[in-house]
């Protein structure tokens, strides 16, 4: 039998409300499914499963308040089913153990031919600790500002961690965008209003390509040491309109076509603003991308997401005065601003990133 | 199309997009992206908005045009003929 715990949804999750469930027992699921609906201070997420089994039990209800790592559901999972199936067991015993959310292969068998019976399915729950009391929860729809002011701690213990505890270092360069521009307006000509491309779509993508050849910016920082992803799930941070803000993660950013990026980023600011986030996109981001540009800003110098290592921000794209061989013209340029964890990587390895970055925008017709 | 229709339909499409926002306190040459707090992504999906109800295939290089509700207005009725 495996433990469903409450998942951490972030550096700065402490517990979490069940909305809802989407699985009842007996019901079969696949890794990915999802099961629940969970109210954290960044809304309401969509949880996902990440075994392969059968619901045996749901320990939580909807309501009720769970602590992070706190178990919610019980999934008899098919590696336990092959042996729970070998495993003698009296009817009786059977019944007891799925009543108390038991695990028959974890009890100690002293029935005749070595059955587990009634008295060892007691025996083996009187041994199990009484489930922590959860508050009430909160009633639904809540006020929103109270909604804010969750939103607002859970920002500040995850940035306050940051700041604390991350050696931030910041560098920052001016990429001519003239030919990814040109390529853009090009391509966006020959396509429907519903197909065209994104300045900052291009952006990421190069982002995520630098990545995959500067590791060391990608990936966690846990137990004292960087730990790279070789995927690269970039977290895209999108400003709510109630305030806050939410970093959900665009999968294999560094995989997907600029079409699939651009319907990616689509979906992901619609269901970010309405709540309906995966608990995968909350947690799986290994990387933050942050992007003020519309909003006129030229740099930005940004915090780290712990327990990310980088954070890597474009600002607005501008017409400036830029020399090349001895020549002055007017082109659209952007700065591209990284913040590194110094523990994890120095000033040469993010100056190779941007370096990097810049070469691939040079080339947009690539990416 | 009449321009009372064209305006109702700009304003409703623009209201989808930021559903909080007060229309009516956005004045007519305001900067729309800055008084209605909409991105690139939303200022696209107007646009996209706009293609499906009216049928206006509006080219990039005419955003510039786009940026105020007059200037919304007097574009899309050059465009609706």
């Amino acid at each position: 039998m495996a433990e469903f715990c409450m998942p951490s949804l972030g550096a700065d999750m402490k517990k979490g409300t069940l909305v809802e469930w989407k699985v009842k027992p007996g019901d079969r699921v696949r890794r990915g499914d999802i099961i629940a609906e969970v109210e954290t201070e960044k809304g309401i997420i969509e949880i996902e499963v990440f075994m392969d089994g059968v619901v045996e039990k749901l320990t939580a209800k909807p309501g009720d308040e769970v602590p992070v790592g706190e178990v919610i559901a019980l999934i008899r999972t098919e590696e336990a089913e092959e042996t729970e199936a070998r495993l003698k067991v009296s009817p009786a015993a059977r019944k007891k153990a799925a009543e108390l959310g038991l695990d028959l292969t974890g009890i100690q068998p002293t029935g005749p031919d070595g059955a587990i019976s009634l008295a060892d399915v007691e025996r083996a729950a009187g041994g199990i600790p009484a489930k922590k009391a959860v508050k009430p929860a909160a009633p639904a729809g809540k006020e929103i500002s109270d909604f804010q002011l969750g939103m607002r701690r859970a920002i500040a213990a995850a940035m306050g961690r940051s700041n604390r505890e991350i050696p931030h270092y910041y560098l920052e360069t001016r990429i001519d965008l003239s030919r990814a521009m040109n390529w853009l307006t090009a391509e966006n000509q020959k396509r429907s209003v519903k197909d065209r491309l994104l300045p900052v779509v291009l952006l990421l993508k190069a982002a995520a390509l630098a990545l995959t050849d500067i590791p060391a910016l990608n990936g966690y920082w846990v137990e004292d040491r960087h730990q790279p992803s070789e995927a690269v799930h970039v977290g895209f941070a999108i400003a709510l309109r109630q305030g806050g803000l939410i970093a959900p993660a665009i999968h294999d950013a560094n995989r997907k076509s600029l079409d699939e990026l651009m319907s990616d980023m689509r979906d992901l600011i619609a269901r970010t603003r309405s709540g309906r986030l995966r608990g995968s996109e909350m947690t799986d981001a290994t990387v933050t991308l942050t992007n003020l540009g519309d909003l006129g800003v030229e740099t930005t110098y940004g915090v780290i997401y712990p327990p990310q290592v980088a954070l890597v921000s474009f600002g607005r794209i501008m017409d400036q005065p830029w020399v090349e061989n001895g020549m002055i013209g007017i082109r659209p340029v952007v700065s591209a601003t990284l913040s590194g964890d110094h523990r994890a990587s120095d000033g040469r390895t993010g100056a190779q990133f941007l370096h990097t970055v810049n070469r691939y925008l040079q080339e947009a017709g690539k990416l | 199309m009449r321009e009372e229709q064209l305006k109702t339909i700009l304003l409703d499409t623009l209201q989808e997009m930021a559903p909080e926002m007060d229309l009516d306190a956005v004045s007519p040459d305001e900067d729309l992206r800055r008084a209605l707090d909409i991105d690139s992504f939303d200022f696209l999906n107007v646009i996209i908005a706009l293609h499906e109800k009216l049928g206006v295939e509006i080219p990039e290089a005419d955003y510039g045009r786009l940026n105020t509700l007059s200037g919304m207005l007097a574009y899309l009725s050059d465009r609706t003929g």
